[in-house]
């Protein structure tokens, strides 16, 4: 085999006024990126193995590492990037699809950052919510068309058939995110922390491992197109089911755990033989329409004896809005729309980076179009992929979306600095990994407890701009886009999002 | 009385408990002139031990009942009323090492740094919470009241 050609990334920087050869570095790092040499005692760095994942960089005593990107730069070209040559160079080695982890990188616009809030001033009074209540409060489920029934005889009484709608303390929930996809710990941490914090986490595809039923009550167990740990226990384990259709980093693609992954507690929870591929079918064998959706919608319901909401995931693809409408009208309690940046555990490089529709446009017309029909209320609105801060969070609201899901962010919480390697089962910080030496780098207490740090922070955020704007409850804010106003967007942009541009008044 | 518990479910064999013992063990308490200026090199008081992929930072357990200082001949090996921590008097110590002999963990150690006595952790005596203790990434070893 000829040598490798692909310029690497990164450059591992060792100062070596700085390094005491203690070789923390060498024990941690998975990829093998530092050893000690047994002729010197020195600790030697190969840069061409550094995922960049800075683990080593976080733990070194002396801040003797920097892991940089590599200064190795081939001819300027404004067409030609370096990263489409290594692409290219790396498939002429490799004839292989490539593949990569997390969310889309790619500098496509985003219109969270074209987006600004707006604060009250003179003639309608803000809000100190340090002083004043603040409701952050939302619900998750669908409301009844009519309140109250009046029958022709006897007393008038609830109409409310619906599954009683769960309450959010915030409106920040934890995507999914499967087991096998991430570790054990991973999961416990996110299931500790959504406890904590009153809000939901959800299984993924890859069933509820025994040690987290307990965790069940802010949970959202996940029924997707492999079907992986389904079974009665598992439907009524958790506070609402989700179906999932799609999701943002690979619309119209399934899933691939690959068999090293699937250990002894993995099969056993995803009910599939130790050591097999799990793979999930890019779409459901079952659902070919709108009428199919239905069908299963309402056997998950028989299942749970109608008592918990059941919501549908799709990825924001070109045809959102009515596809939207239509899994409404098939009866989902709520809808999980995953944008152009959500997040993966493993994807083909090329569809995460070009297929979908970024989230803002797509909840602004899912809003707008499930408003015009009249069924906005029949389900919630979830918003997912790429929130970074609470500013995006309260902009999605405002757009339309009842509530969001965080997976990234929740992710570089408990550690991960987003090198895109989840798919090697490597993960030097133990989230996206199976490798008994490495799940235990990811002490589930500490990694709640970075969660719940994260959920309050932004929830006091929220309060803030909320306060601003003069409104004291989230739910007044949802679908509210005369709070926003856009700088930079072309007349299209904001005729589709329903924004105003900044400077025009009410 | 605080205790340093071992979560080795938590461990990752970074060592960096070893590093940050060798540093509060040095004359200088710094860390580059520890390790690149002071002869003998400063020894760790607490040991990763490390099997497959199980491991865990192991220092004197400070014993309730320990058989150190019984052994000790010349009553060097002492506990600290306000800490209960046991603590060796480098000045009576004889290096005979009968405290190694009965140690059943293993944590106590010749001290090659200089006189023949011995090394062993004294939970870093001035500190609020050990070194070990308090540079851990991942919180497998612990400081907390006895349950």
């Amino acid at each position: 085999m000829a040598k490798v050609k692909a310029i690497a990334e990164f450059v591992i920087l060792r100062d070596k006024e700085k390094c005491i050869s203690c070789q923390v570095c060498a024990r941690v790092c998975s990829n093998d990126g530092h050893w000690r040499d047994p002729d010197t005692g020195e600790v030697l760095s190969e840069s061409s193995r550094c995922v960049g994942c800075h683990f080593c960089e976080t733990l070194c005593p002396t801040s003797a590492l920097i892991i940089a990107r590599t200064p190795s730069q081939p001819k300027a070209n404004a067409h030609w990037s370096p990263r489409s040559l290594t692409d290219v160079t790396k498939q002429a080695e490799t004839g292989g699809v490539l593949l990569t982890g997390m969310g889309n990188d790619r500098s496509f616009p985003i219109y969270f950052d074209h987006l600004l809030l707006n604060a009250s001033q003179v003639t309608n009074p803000s809000i100190d919510p340090l002083r004043e209540p603040m409701e952050l409060r939302t619900y998750l489920g669908s409301r009844p068309d009519r309140w109250i029934r009046h029958p022709p005889q006897g007393p008038s009484a609830l109409a409310s058939v619906n599954p009683p709608p769960i309450p959010l303390e915030t409106p920040i929930m934890f995507s999914a995110m499967s087991y096998g996809s991430i570790s054990l710990n991973a999961c416990k941490a996110l299931a500790m922390a959504a406890c904590e914090a009153g809000t939901l986490w959800n299984t993924g595809e890859g069933g509820l491992h025994q040690d987290l039923y307990p965790f069940g009550k802010n949970l959202i167990v996940q029924v997707a197109s492999g079907r992986f740990g389904v079974h009665q226990e598992y439907l009524n384990a958790g506070a609402a089911i989700e179906i999932k259709i799609g999701q943002g980093a690979k619309p119209g693609i399934g899933g691939h755990l690959p068999g090293e992954k699937v250990t002894e507690p993995i099969s056993k929870t995803r009910m599939i033989p130790e050591g097999t591929d799990a793979l999930s079918p890019a779409p459901h064998h079952d659902i070919y329409s709108i009428e199919d959706l239905r069908q299963l919608i309402f056997a998950l319901k028989e299942a749970t004896r109608y008592r918990k909401p059941v919501g549908v995931k799709i990825a924001a693809v070109h045809n959102v809005a009515p596809i939207s409408s239509g899994i409404v009208r098939a009866g989902a309690d709520f809808l999980v729309i995953d944008g152009l940046r959500g997040g993966t555990g493993a994807a083909p490089t090329v569809i995460r980076d070009h297929v979908g529709i970024p989230i803002e446009l797509a909840v602004a017309v899912v809003d707008q179009r499930l408003r015009e029909e009249g069924i906005r209320h029949r389900a919630s609105l979830i918003a997912a992929g790429g929130f970074r801060s609470s500013a995006d969070v309260i902009k999605a609201i405002a757009l339309g979306a009842d509530a969001v899901y965080i997976g990234t962010a929740a992710l570089v919480a408990m550690g991960c600095h987003i090198c895109q390697r989840c798919y090697t089962g490597k993960c030097n910080w133990g989230i996206a990994t199976q490798d008994p030496y490495l799940t235990k780098r990811l002490n589930p207490h500490i990694g709640a407890r970075r969660l719940v740090n994260l959920l309050r922070a932004w929830s006091l955020e929220i309060k803030e701009m909320l306060g601003g704007m003069g409104i004291n409850a989230i739910e007044s804010l949802r679908g509210n886009r005369e709070q926003l106003r856009a700088v930079g967007l072309s007349e299209v942009d904001l005729r589709i999002l329903g924004v105003k541009p900044a400077g025009e008044a009410w | 009385m605080k205790r340093i518990f071992i979560r080795e479910e938590f461990c990752i064999n970074c060592r960096l408990c070893e590093v940050y013992c060798i540093v509060q063990n040095s004359k200088t308490r710094n860390i580059l002139k520890a390790y690149k200026g002071e002869y003998p090199k400063p020894q760790p008081r607490v040991r990763v031990e490390e099997k497959g992929h199980l491991s865990f930072a192991l220092q004197c357990r400070h014993c309730e009942d320990a058989p150190c200082l019984e052994a000790c001949l010349t009553g060097a090996m002492g506990r600290d009323p306000s800490t209960d921590a046991v603590l060796c008097d480098e000045e009576r110590c004889v290096g005979c090492w009968m405290c190694i002999m009965v140690c059943p963990f293993g944590v106590i150690r010749r001290n090659r740094e200089g006189r023949r006595v011995i090394s062993k952790c004294n939970l870093c005596q001035g500190e609020i919470i050990p070194v070990c203790v308090k540079n851990c990434p991942n919180e497998a070893i612990v400081y907390e009241e006895e349950r």
